[in-house]
């Protein structure tokens, strides 16, 4: 098995289930919301404090963000890994990348937990 | 391997197959989520805020051209979804022959702009 360093698991194998479990995971989450909207109007803001104020509703809403990190981290890594070749110039963006995501799953929680 | 053999890498020339570009649309749409992701944040935090937090929101989306944003955004979340959906049955071995394949690219194809048009008419 090829193993790398920068990769999510620094395994291929476990990065390509990971991918696709997140990926699971995140269509459930829309046909979710789907299924709640097509109950609630969309364009009222009581619908969505009412969704979200339940603390169910937050953990499920972080696990998904914690899933979409993981996705969109072996995603981009997978689409750095083909197109940019010098190694500094790639990992150098992989960090930025890591970065901004480990930032989005912080904004994401502090939006959560201020309803 | 040392006889000269022709050699076509100009893009521009080569005829791509539908299966190709299903799986690049599929790419880069996955790019375009990935760098909305702080747009989407931003809109939840809107919507959960206060009353006027949703009423910029109400606001933004009124415009033609944010509006035009938003459907682009869920046009390329509705596209990637349905692609990845494909993507996951191939891995599961359906629609991996070469006509199966190229049978189900036109489904996902086709799936994904009935869905994208209707999303269209929607919104507007
Ligand atoms: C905002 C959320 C999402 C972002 C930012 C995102 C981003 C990405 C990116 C950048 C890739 C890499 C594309 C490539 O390697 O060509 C990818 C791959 C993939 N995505 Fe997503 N995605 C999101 C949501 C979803 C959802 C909801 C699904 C559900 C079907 C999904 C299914 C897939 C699959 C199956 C792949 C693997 C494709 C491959 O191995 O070539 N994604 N995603």
């Amino acid at each position: 098995m090829v193993s790398n360093v920068t990769s999510y698991s620094g395994n291929g194998l476990r990065d390509w289930l990971a991918q696709r479990l997140s990926a699971v995971v995140m269509v459930a989450y829309v046909v979710l919301l789907a299924v709640y909207f097509a109950m609630h109007p969309v364009a009222e803001q009581t619908s969505w404090q009412q969704l979200f104020g339940h603390v169910w509703m937050k953990i499920i809403t972080v696990i998904v963000l914690l899933n979409l990190v993981v996705h969109a981290w072996i995603g981009i890594w997978t689409i750095f890994t083909d197109y940019i070749k010098p190694m500094w110039l790639r990992v150098c963006l992989e960090l930025a990348v890591i970065l901004v995501l480990a930032g989005y799953l912080v904004w994401g929680i502090d939006i959560l937990w201020s309803v | 391997m040392k006889e000269q053999r022709p050699v076509n890498l100009d893009l521009t020339t080569i005829k791509f197959p539908i299966t190709a570009i299903v799986s690049i649309l599929h790419r880069i749409s996955g790019v375009i989520l990935f760098l909305f992701i702080p747009l989407m944040l931003w809109g939840l935090q809107q919507v959960l805020g206060s009353g006027d937090d949703f009423a910029v929101l109400q606001r933004c989306f009124a415009g033609p051209v944010s509006r035009f944003i938003l459907w682009g955004i869920l046009s390329a979340l509705i596209y990637h979804i349905v692609a990845g959906i494909r993507h996951l049955l191939m891995d599961f071995g359906l629609g991996e022959g070469k006509v199966s394949g190229r049978l189900g690219a036109r489904i996902a194809l086709g799936v994904a702009i009935v869905l994208i048009v209707l999303l269209g008419i929607a919104l507007w």
